[in-house]
């Protein structure tokens, strides 16, 4: 048996304590902060993750994967870090640091401190799965409260977007779409009910997304995207692009705008039983372009009688679309860069493309022969 | 995506043996000797265009994914 202060003292004696100078010399440490909530709240050193001391042991993987990263740990005053030094060390990290005097002898000799911005208490009810989950937390969803993403089209891709991306409480969406909501809209597109037909779908859908979440900011534009409105439309100011159009013009009108302005594109299309997804991350994967580099003739597009869809079918892809967007506005995980995800609903399989970006492509590769918008010939691809 | 055989050691092989079953494919898909700009051709998840083209081997093993642009979003 032993006291607190034995248990302390030796504790101490068998972990590595470093002072700030020694831990800001280790380098690419991860600097961890294992203080309570509260404590956090009133402030942090920057770029440390916050880890309650409570929680190490089953997130500090989740942080830092990698063993032989350095971590540099600290509390109030570099005792509770001690005691964090030790466990690390017995769960196989090489260098695990117990900052000696913790925040408080940080901020008392002039340490540069963060002070976080945090969710009102309402929000931190309505966020509270995404807060428990290590790799969104409260950062980001503050990043998904300041993004802004624009949809366009609010129909079968566009309803499960808007729906879900304003659940996750993207602050603010924007809406492009000219149609009005009638009864065939109803076997699937579920941002529009019997209580909207007739309406525009972009204000059916901005009542479905305040009725949701009043904290999103919805743009409405109800016309169709042209060479005409999209520069007016695209200076609101985008993060990102959820494209959910029904036509190969729009698809092209979107692609070119997003490499000239640099914003990604969370590509997203439909056929029957069939659904593809990507993103287009102007630069640095590949562009639609890159894809296919020019629509098909019109003779050659699926006709309207052909057409079709299942009804879930955008539900699934438009959900896909949305996991890249919440992924993309958090700034987590792989998106789908460069790999275009094929879904089949009638055998449920799962196929993956590798698409590069092509030097030859003729928007966004090394001698770009588009240089400005062009109309295509509307025609029928739904 | 619907699953049909099709016989040939390389991609033009297999195309051709596809377009004399179903001729419609010829327009579509591969026309005049030449994949369709607007369809893609992937062997074992590789755009037969960054490898060796129509001529890309075809092993007995080997997924070929004919994929034409879709713009559906309704």
């Amino acid at each position: 048996m032993s006291t607190y202060r034995e248990l302390l003292a030796r504790t101490k004696a068998e972990i590595s304590e470093v002072d700030a100078r020694r831990a800001q010399d280790l380098s690419g440490a991860a600097w961890i902060d294992i203080r309570e909530a509260d404590e956090w709240q009133e402030g942090h050193i920057p770029g440390a993750v916050h880890v309650p001391r409570g929680n190490l042991e089953s997130r500090i993987e989740g942080v830092v994967a990698d063993k032989t990263t350095p971590v540099v740990l600290y509390c109030a005053s570099g005792n509770r870090s001690a005691f964090a030094a030790k466990t690390l060390a017995e769960l196989g990290y090489d260098s695990p640091h117990s900052l000696v005097g913790g925040f408080t002898d940080w901020k008392r000799n002039g340490g540069e401190i963060t002070l976080p911005r945090t969710l009102s208490p309402e929000k931190r009810t309505r966020y509270s799965r995404h807060l428990l989950i290590p790799e969104i937390g409260e950062e980001g969803q503050l990043k998904l409260l300041d993004s802004r993403v624009l949809l366009i089209g609010a129909g079968g891709l566009g309803s499960p977007a808007s729906l879900y991306l304003a659940a996750a409480g993207v602050g603010t969406l924007g809406i492009i779409d000219a149609d009005i909501v009638d009864e065939t809209n109803l076997q699937r597109q579920i941002a529009h009910s019997l209580d909207t037909l007739g309406t525009p779908k972009v204000d059916s859908a901005k009542r479905a997304i305040n009725a949701l979440n009043p904290d999103v900011d919805v743009r409405t534009y109800r016309e169709r995207l042209t060479s005409e409105n999209i520069d007016r439309i695209l200076d609101d100011g985008w993060d990102l692009i959820v494209d959910g159009a029904d036509n190969f013009p729009t698809r092209y009108l979107v692609n070119d705008a997003s490499v000239w302005r640099g914003i990604p594109v969370v590509h997203g299309s439909i056929y029957r039983f069939e659904g593809q997804v990507t993103v287009f991350k102007p630069h640095e994967g590949p562009c639609y372009r890159c894809l296919f580099p020019e629509p098909p003739p019109p003779e050659l597009a699926p006709s309207c009688a052909e057409g079709g869809v299942l009804g879930v079918l955008p539900g699934i892809v438009g959900s896909l679309q949305t996991n890249e967007a919440i992924k993309l506005a958090a700034g987590i995980g792989e998106p789908l860069v460069g790999r275009l995800l094929l879904f089949d609903a009638l055998s449920t399989e799962f196929n993956e493309v590798r698409i590069e970006r092509r030097a030859d492509c003729p928007v966004c590769g090394d001698h770009p022969t588009i240089t400005e918008y062009i109309d295509y010939v509307e025609f029928c691809a739904r | 995506m619907r699953e049909v055989d099709a016989t040939g050691s390389t991609v033009r092989e297999l195309l051709e043996d596809l377009v004399s079953r179903i001729p419609a494919l010829g327009s579509r898909v591969y026309g005049e000797g030449e994949i369709q700009p607007f369809v893609n051709v992937y062997v074992d998840g590789e755009d037969v265009r960054t490898r060796e083209g129509l001529e890309t081997v075809v092993r007995d093993t080997s997924t070929v994914i004919l994929l034409p642009a879709m713009a559906g979003g309704r």
